[in-house]
């Protein structure tokens, strides 16, 4: 046991873990050549980097197959086999001996080899299967040169300890073996925090912290409240933060009274109290807290982690699985808002000066119609699964709307002929612009509803990139100029018979709910762990 | 040599998983296992080799087996085709 160390950063969520730490670092992208003089030791130490891996990939599958089943489980199990062929093997061995360089070096070759060449394939599960190759054969270098692979790897639930976290990153997580994140860099804002609060997880940013190997299999508390982290806790610490972890714990317990009580205010108005997810996983999530629909549904899962157009057969199961789990309750996807901190490098976009500011969501979409026509197609056709609204994100002007309809109108169409069934579809926008929230009066009576995203129209209105850390001492969450949006944007609605709802980080702002209610806001979307503190919150509201 | 011809009937096709059971069952062998698709050959033993064939559907393949074990052998592998692919 060495001594208590204690860092210091930005919580993104309220809630204690106490658990074992996992320091993550990101593989080496540039592999260094190296000549070797000892080839046969060079193997051995190849072939012990193997077994390793062998042995991770064994207990991944095991957990997988008690956790998730075996379905879930046999990705594992192909990992391990390919990590075994002869030829990805002998291609290793042969560079090793003949070439005399490194065993990171060979492995990261045959990585290149074996994955160009599924990649040529001309099908798309084998083109699939470079990201396997590209996996196991990372898995192995980050063995050999120290680094950890992925967080995946643990078997037991772990706190994360990063440098920081992408969104695409995050997304492959396994977030039954998250106790926490804690980054040095990311922004309370970042789509790493979002992550967070919709899975519940104490989580810390911007964090004053090394990000030392020794810390590796510590323990460590991390406290949500006070955002701070206790590495190698002395008793004393640990005592108290039990304490506080209990207390946590009853508060929780205590909120999960009021599931299944109504989302009213004391006067009898009636709120849609509904979630925000990015993830079919999230779904139990959303459940599990009684959520009473699904206010964003945000869609880039399907485009994020992978290197090709997700297929229109992939997005239908997807949305299917999605409208079939919640069970006849609302279900508002987003269409695809790749772009700003969100990038696939499919998708060919340029480097942009201004990424926020640049080509992202609805004007990807405009531009290229075909990548929309395939998502607009699985939605339709997945809408006769559940009860399904589309709502389009980024949206600047009414002409916008008039091409979205024509193309919603073509999609429509052309099932009509393949005589496809669809459901009755409600079609909304994004209100994230302050040039849509002030003509919200000229397009409220061309869609049945707004959704005000507050994240980008406080980030475009106030000029703060919610990125950038070193900003968040300017940023007012409560600034009166997006105030003032929001109440316009709700009149303009109601007043040409569409409904208003939030489904930005504001909407669980509970200093705000008075207010919102007051506006007449009809729906609140937030993140699903934040439901029922606001139901209460509503609950005891006029 | 043994040999057999099969149809594959498997909607992936030869797909990364019975591709390595298959992997599996050929090291069991001292025999050399092939599959032919007409254009294309690969050692069954080799994975990777395997599933870069891409044989998909309906595809016909000749499986042979030459080796001091292959009649034996062929039996098996011919098994392990009726009842994974």
């Amino acid at each position: 046991m060495g001594r208590m160390l204690i860092g210091k950063g930005k919580s993104v969520y309220k809630g204690i873990s106490i658990g074992k730490i996992f320091v993550y670092k990101k593989a080496e992208k540039n592999i260094k050549k190296e000549i070797i003089e000892d080839t046969a030791a060079e193997v051995v130490r190849f072939e012990a980097a193997k077994a390793k891996a062998l042995g991770q990939l064994k207990g991944l599958y095991e957990k997988a197959l008690r956790d998730v089943g075996e379905e879930e489980a046999m990705i594992f199990d192909i990992h391990q086999m390919l990590l075994e062929d002869l030829d990805y093997n002998d291609s290793i061995i042969n560079m090793i001996e003949g070439e005399n360089v490194n065993a990171e070096y060979a492995v990261f070759l045959a990585c290149e080899q074996f994955s160009a060449m599924f990649l040529s394939m001309d099908d798309d599960y084998m083109r699939g299967r470079a990201a396997d190759i590209k996996d196991i054969s990372e898995r192995v270098i980050s063995i050999l040169n120290g680094t950890q692979a992925a967080p995946e790897a643990m078997a037991e639930p772990v706190i994360i300890l990063a440098e920081d976290l992408n969104p695409s990153e995050t997304v492959q997580l396994d977030k039954d073996k998250l106790l926490a994140f804690v980054t040095q860099k990311g922004s309370a804002n970042s789509h790493t925090a979002i992550l967070a609060r919709t899975m519940n997880i104490p989580s810390l940013v911007n964090t004053d912290i090394d990000l030392d190997m020794a810390y590796d299999g510590a323990t460590a508390i991390v406290d949500g409240f006070a955002g701070v982290i206790y590495i190698e806790p002395d008793e004393v610490t640990m005592a108290k933060m039990q304490e506080k972890k209990a207390k946590a714990d009853e508060q929780r317990a205590l909120l999960q009274e009021l599931k299944g009580k109504e989302t009213v205010t004391k006067s009898g108005r009636k709120v849609h109290l509904y979630s925000n997810i990015g993830s079919i996983q999230d779904i139990d999530t959303v459940l599990e807290n009684d959520s009473e629909g699904i206010g964003l549904f945000r869609s880039e899962f399907l485009y994020l982690g992978r290197d090709t157009f997700p297929t229109e057969e992939e997005q239908f199961e997807a949305y299917k699985t999605v409208l079939s789990k919640m069970e006849g309750k609302k279900v508002i996807v987003r269409t695809l808002d790749i772009g700003a901190d969100k990038q696939a490098d499919y998708f060919g976009i340029a480097e942009e000066e201004n990424p926020a500011l640049g080509l992202r969501a609805i004007r990807i979409c405009l531009i290229q119609p075909e990548i929309f026509k395939t998502q607009l197609r699985a939605l339709y056709r997945a809408s006769v699964h559940g009860k399904l609204s589309i709502m389009f994100p980024m949206i600047i002007s009414l002409k916008e709307i008039m091409e979205i309809k024509d193309i919603v109108a073509e999609v429509k169409s052309e099932l009509d002929k393949e005589n496809i069934a669809y459901g009755a579809v409600e079609l909304g926008i994004m209100i994230e612009t302050p040039a849509a929230a002030i003509i919200s009066d000229i397009l409220a009576p061309h869609v049945d509803f707004f959704s005000i995203g507050t994240n980008d129209l406080s980030q475009y209105t106030m000029a703060i990139d919610r990125q950038n850390p070193s900003l968040d001492a300017f940023f007012d969450p409560h600034h009166e100029a997006v105030l003032r949006m929001i109440q316009w944007t709700c009149e303009s609605a109601h007043k040409h018979g569409a409904w208003c709802g939030i489904c930005g980080e504001l909407g669980a702002d509970m200093d705000l709910t008075q207010k919102f209610l007051e506006m007449g806001i009809d729906e609140l979307s937030v993140s699903p762990a934040y439901t029922l503190a606001l139901r209460k919150r509503i609950r005891e509201s006029e | 040599m043994a040999s057999f011809t099969y149809t594959i009937k498997d909607e992936l096709g030869i797909h990364a998983r019975p591709a390595g059971m298959l992997a599996k069952e050929a090291m069991k062998w001292n025999s050399a296992i092939t599959i032919d698709n007409g254009t294309k050959k690969a050692d069954a033993k080799r994975l990777m080799a395997v599933m870069s064939m891409g044989v998909k559907k309906g595809q016909v393949v000749t499986i042979s087996a030459e080796g001091e074990d292959e009649a034996a052998c062929i039996q098996a592998v011919e098994k392990f085709f009726e009842e994974n692919l």
